[in-house]
């Protein structure tokens, strides 16, 4: 009995003393986070006050935040920011359905699969921006070339990767259905797409990142409103402290929505995984 | 007794990009209703080639494979298929994946649902319906794919080695419960196994297989003493031993074939 209680105590020793150590250093770790992020806004800060780098060009954080912060109040701002948030939300779901469903019609078809292989190749490997002007010569300046532009740099890649998913699906899972009398489409409803879900949420993940690169080149080329425009104009008027507010933007509501789809696939997956 | 199962002069052969592969050839072989055959013979013998042409996975290239003396056109309700691991779908509760067949065939209902629960219940899975496979042991999972199997109430059952993948002492359990299953249903089955024991304590009939390309070598009637027995006991009896030791003495030598003796696996 009392052997067991000493045995106990020292476990619990060393768990305190282990959960401590990892507190330790995750509060280490943010420490070092909050220092990186405060000296790189301070020497931006300080250099541009007294003029260490070319103000026009470079800004600095006071003036940015500034800027920001009137054009949010005036109500200038939030438009822009709704705008490209549309395009992207729409340019990586539609791109994300697409692709999947560009997918199924290759798995379907495996005639079709080996006929348009070559062509997949080619298109995987080409810059797809630069197909930009032929899609604003197609649909006009707007959002649907935008979203052209956008699904053009998401899909290809998204209908690859989830056709993998598709044809990676163990082949036992498929006779399951087949020993049952099921058919093509039964396979493809009960093994196939249910077994690449979890393939297919995470290509969403990587195709917000695809379609923030397809927006803000779309909005460069072809657009009146959204944070691509408002770079290109800062840069045409050569104001920089718009511009590089601007990518700031990005970087808050890129990460935001990126963390949101994360957010989203641990919840569509989770049952999976806990289960 | 008439035959439930038959192979008439079926040949098969694989044709990929790598060439053309003869998996077996001439087979006739046929199972009676309610007997229980097993495959066995060393890798590339064509075992489980054989089970899929019984299932109607495929056509034979040649020949004919019979389902209660009408040829098989492709799965049939009436043959039920055990694979050698439970390959339950993740993504569905114990109890949605034993009525799978029933969802397949669009007959889901209440009197379905019902029987995929006694059967559970009749192999001790009624706690887990609404369980994950994930969170089953092995025995439990191939227990679970077995109620999969049985609720459609299958005539003929084909087992692909379905055993193979437990722990000794599981696998006797579920020799045993299948075994039992079988015999009160009065079933037929066909099992491949590499486990020459497990042929032996099951089987009425042994079928030893020669390899490339696969082909019957030898039907070995299984003593009725030995029959009447489950595979547990039967394992006990003086008849057991002797019998394991012929097939071993047949098996290996035709193992030693053209391939030039590879390895007996599988």
């Amino acid at each position: 009995m009392n052997n067991e209680q000493d045995h106990r105590s020292w476990l619990e020793d060393l768990e305190t003393r282990h959960l401590e150590g990892e507190r330790r250093t995750t509060a280490g770790v943010r420490i070092c986070q909050l220092l990186l992020l405060t000296a790189f806004f301070g020497l931006w800060e300080l250099a541009g006050r007294y003029k260490w780098v070319d103000v026009l060009l470079f800004s600095y954080p006071s003036k940015l935040f500034h800027h920001l912060w009137t054009t949010l109040l005036d109500g200038t701002l939030l438009p822009h920011i709704g705008v490209t948030v549309v395009e992207t939300v729409a340019g990586f779901l539609l791109g994300t359905l697409l692709g999947a469903a560009f997918a199924a019609l290759l798995w379907w078809s495996p005639f079709l699969s080996r006929v348009l292989d070559p062509y997949l190749v080619v298109l995987n490997s080409m810059p797809k921006v630069a197909l930009g002007p032929i899609f604003i010569v197609s649909f006009g300046s707007g959002y649907t070339s935008i979203i052209a532009t956008t699904l053009s740099v998401t899909v290809i890649i998204t209908t690859l990767v989830i056709y993998n998913a598709f044809r990676e699906t163990d082949a036992n899972y498929v006779k399951v259905v087949r020993l049952f009398g099921g058919t093509k489409s039964q396979v493809f409803g009960k093994v196939i797409l249910p077994a690449a879900f979890p393939v297919m949420v995470s290509t969403l993940k990587v195709n917000v990142g695809l379609s923030w690169v397809g927006v803000i080149v779309g909005e460069f080329l072809a657009a009146r409103m959204g944070l691509g425009y408002l770079i290109i104009y800062g840069f045409q008027v050569f104001n920089f402290t718009i511009v590089l507010s601007s990518l700031i933007v990005i970087a808050i509501v890129a990460a935001a929505m990126y963390q949101l789809v994360s957010m989203l696939e641990t919840k569509l997956t989770s049952g999976r995984r806990g289960r | 007794m008439a035959a439930m199962l038959k192979l008439e002069s079926v040949s098969h052969a694989y044709l990929g990009g790598q060439g053309t592969a003869l998996a077996v050839e001439e087979v006739n072989l046929e199972v009676l209703t309610g007997e229980f055959v097993s495959l066995v013979g060393p890798s590339g013998c064509g075992k489980t080639t054989i089970l899929n042409l019984l299932a109607g996975l495929f056509p034979p290239s040649r020949g004919h494979v019979l389902l209660d003396g009408k040829p098989v056109q492709g799965p049939d309700v009436r043959v039920g298929y055990m694979l050698q691991q439970d390959y339950l779908f993740p993504w569905r509760t114990i109890k949605s994946n034993a009525l799978i067949g029933f969802e397949i065939r669009g007959e889901q209902s209440e009197k379905a649902e019902r029987k995929v629960l006694d059967l559970l219940r009749e192999l001790g899975l009624d706690g887990s319906a609404e369980r994950y496979p994930q969170e089953l042991s092995g025995g439990m999972r191939q227990r679970a794919a077995l109620v999969r199997t049985l609720a459609g109430e299958p005539d003929v059952l084909l087992l692909d080695e379905p055993f193979s993948a437990l722990d000794m002492h599981i696998k006797l359990q579920l020799e045993e419960l299948v075994w039992q299953a079988l015999r009160k249903r009065g079933k037929t089955a066909v099992l491949v196994t590499h486990d020459l024991q497990e042929a032996a304590a099951m089987s009425d009939k042994i079928v030893v297989l020669a390899a490339n390309p696969g082909r019957v070598e030898r039907v070995i009637t299984v003593p009725e003493s030995i029959r009447q027995a489950g595979p547990s006991a039967s394992r006990k009896l003086a008849d057991f031993e002797p019998l394991v030791g012929q097939l071993w003495t047949q098996v290996a030598e035709y193992d030693a074939g053209p391939a030039g003796g590879a390895a007996y696996e599988q």
